[in-house]
């Protein structure tokens, strides 16, 4: 495990505060999932999660089809497909649109793919305000972070944190009233719909049959960011693309409900090119970004292509009893917990963070609530070994791998695999059954101390279970 | 002529608790099966596959099957080796092989069994005629649960143990922190898990947890008494070979 990684673990574990926050926030959404998913409440939900994963499926298996009927109907509707192979590249195409415009304010919708290609750096950098009107990413805006959770982005932080926050940051009163910090944030932020020149969302899907990008929301800010201002950019995965807008029936079904417990979110924006001609509202320039930013590589590799399926619901960040002790920031990158462990290596090269995709028990509960049955653990699985693989062509871990040939040989010889055993045991003999607290000085190895570091070990029995069943 | 069963005792079992091999064999044995414990058993390969060795995991597969190849039902006290030789094995061995493993891995998977599974389906028993005079509270171990959907089985078995009350705990379906290698590369994370569960095993008030898999077992029993916390484990076999 890398220093930065660990010391983000353990400086997690160690706030009482903070684990608390993470685990009752989790623990609600754990519960509002479970209700809006109950056979009682939707008793299609495992043929609508079947379907959603047969849809995901056939989309990315025929990508360049549907991107090509996406940019065509988009076209056709009066707006503009962007290619972008990196950040650089998306950033590039907002600078320049802005400097062709004239435009100075930009206000940000919530949006992963922004955050995941650090868009509002880039911008600031030249110049260009850019302010994120989703309360959470507001916040997180101020306090200079990073969202915690990819549904609920501040999801660490208290109505004290916030207030403080604000007191700070705007120079308001310290308000500690959840709604009254809303009203708060509202102030500021409808200024700042009113006078910005561009707005930029992210998408939860496009639509290829429809030309259209799909919003969720519940603030109402996604609205105004795409209506407000007189051009819109939404900035897109390839991967968010889905074949038809009736399939929106199967994913609008499962979306909300896993991510929120919410049978629809309070906003569902299909948007379907700029303004025309009678219409009082939309932007006047309507453009989407499509942006590969590696997810190409990803789609090369048949064994870990369903890693592109992702809706980013957040529920397998709320089950996952990982994420729910070392939370959002301890992960390496933007996309946090199981689908975070499963992408980061993918995107970012497995030697970003070697030891991520190790950080699970592979208990499964992910999987287990995925709306679009994403085999979460097999990818872990398939990156482990390809850890390993690395590890060997650079002779990395040696005496890992040595240990893991020599218990593998064991394993195969079973007179020998008994004389270890039984040799192993005479060192930790049970004598009165007694759990351990510390071990024998000769079995004061690394392993058994990382073990002995929080929990006692098991006295080791007079005699194995072959030896009892001979005399049996 | 009695129906004859292997049991595959798995590794830790067999070196930690031999207890819960003699009581799993002691219970198949009182519903009239013959038990055989093929000598040769060592391990599924599952340390080596979750730590991504594949090849290592690969030849220690190859001598399950070959110890098990004859055998009608192979029964296992724990859900989660149970997985790796029923699912996994599939996984390690390439589809192109010309050794035939995969043909092998695939062809003694459906004679598998889970322990608790066994019972209540091929022995079609959900009352051993157990006693047992206690609280107990069941941790759903994950591959049991999510890979065999095993929940209610070994909760059925447990109702009908005479004297023994069972209660639930609220988090009974949240992993305890065990997973394999994951417990000592990532101890810190590994024990917060552990927590989390032992303190929800207390809140329950019951004297015993119970399970299907004696690693978890031992990951709960290892935080209880570093906690100094007077509740035990057992294993479902134990329970039900009790009188």
């Amino acid at each position: 495990m890398s220093v930065a990684f660990d010391e983000k673990v353990h400086k997690t574990l160690a706030d009482a505060n903070l684990q608390l926050a993470i685990y009752r926030a989790t623990g609600r959404l754990i519960d509002h999932r479970k209700h809006a998913v109950a056979a009682t409440a939707l008793p299609d939900y495992q043929e609508l999660r079947t379907q959603a994963n047969a849809l995901k499926r056939h989309t990315i298996e025929h990508l360049d089809h549907y991107l090509e009927q996406f940019e065509a109907n988009l076209t056709a509707h009066g707006g503009k497909a962007i290619y972008c192979q990196d950040a650089t590249e998306v950033a590039d195409f907002v600078l320049g649109l802005a400097k062709e415009r004239g435009a100075h304010l930009i206000v940000k919708s919530k949006s992963m793919t922004t955050e995941e290609i650090d868009l509002n750096e880039r911008l600031e950098h030249h110049n260009l305000e850019s302010v994120e009107t989703d309360l959470g990413e507001y916040i997180l805006q101020l306090a200079h972070q990073r969202p915690y959770h990819i549904v609920a982005p501040a999801l660490h932080l208290t109505r004290y944190d916030v207030g403080d926050l604000f007191a700070r940051t705007l120079g308001v009163a310290n308000e500690t009233v959840v709604e009254r910090q809303a009203l708060i944030a509202r102030a500021v932020l409808r200024q700042k719909f009113l006078a910005a020149d561009i707005g930029i969302s992210g998408a939860n899907f496009l639509v290829a049959d429809s030309g259209a990008v799909l919003l969720v929301e519940n603030e109402g800010n996604a609205r105004l960011t795409t209506s407000a201002p007189k051009i819109h950019i939404a900035v897109a995965g390839i991967e968010k693309l889905i074949p038809r807008a009736q399939d929106l029936a199967v994913f609008l079904k499962l979306l909300g409900r896993s991510a929120t417990g919410q049978a629809l979110t309070v906003y569902t924006s299909f948007l379907s090119g700029p303004r025309r001609a009678g219409e009082i509202d939309g932007p006047e320039e309507f453009y989407v970004v499509l942006l590969d930013n590696g997810r190409t590589k990803l789609l090369a590799d048949p064994g870990k292509r369903e890693s592109l399926y992702c809706i980013r619901c957040g529920a397998c960040l709320n089950h996952c009893p990982v994420y729910r002790k070392i939370g959002g920031h301890s992960f390496p990158w933007v996309y946090s917990g199981p689908i975070g462990a499963i992408i980061t290596p993918q995107f970012m090269g497995i030697e970003h963070e070697p030891s991520l995709p190790f950080a699970s028990s592979l208990c499964g509960a992910c999987a287990e609530v995925c709306p679009v049955k994403i085999d979460i653990p097999k990818v872990l699985l398939e990156l482990r070994a390809e850890v390993k693989q690395a590890e060997e062509r650079k002779g990395a871990n040696r005496l890992e791998r040595l240990a893991f040939k020599i218990w593998a040989w064991v394993m195969c010889h079973p007179r020998i695999y008994e004389m270890a055993a039984m040799a192993a045991a005479s060192v930790a003999p049970a004598e009165n059954g007694k759990w351990l607290r510390s071990a024998p000085a000769v079995m004061n190895l690394p392993p058994v101390r990382a073990w002995l570091s929080q929990r006692d070990l098991p006295p080791a029995p007079a005699k194995s279970f072959r030896e009892l069943w001979r005399k049996r | 002529m009695a129906k004859r069963v292997s049991i595959f005792v798995t590794c830790i079992v067999d070196q930690l608790f031999p207890k819960v091999g003699l009581a799993m064999a002691d219970v198949l044995e009182r519903l009239g099966y013959e038990v055989d414990f093929p000598e040769d058993q060592t391990c599924c390969g599952q340390p080596a596959f979750n730590t991504g060795y594949r090849q290592e995991a690969c030849q220690v597969a190859r001598h399950f099957l070959k110890v098990f190849r004859d055998s009608e039902y192979v029964v296992v006290p724990s859900g989660s080796c149970t997985s790796m030789i029923a699912h996994h094995f599939h996984d390690l061995f390439p589809a192109d092989e010309a050794a035939g493993d995969l043909r092998a891995a695939d062809a003694l998977a459906p004679r598998v069994w889970e322990f608790s599974k066994f019972v209540l389906e091929v022995a079609g028993v959900d009352d051993v005629g157990a006693r047992l005079q206690d609280v107990v509270t069941y941790h759903d171990s994950c591959h049991a649960l999510r890979e065999f959907g095993i929940r209610d089985g070994p909760r059925r078995l447990l109702a009908n143990v005479r004297g023994l009350e069972l209660r639930e705990m609220d988090a009974a379906e949240e992993c305890c922190g065990f997973g394999g290698t994951f417990s000592i590369k990532f101890p810190e994370i590994s024990g917060g898990m552990a927590g989390t569960k032992i303190d929800s095993i207390v809140r329950t008030g019951a004297q015993t947890v119970v399970s299907v898999d004696s690693s978890c077992l031992m990951q709960i029993q290892g935080a209880l008494s570093r906690a100094a916390l007077p509740v035990r484990t057992m294993h479902l076999a134990e329970v039900l070979a009790s009188r």
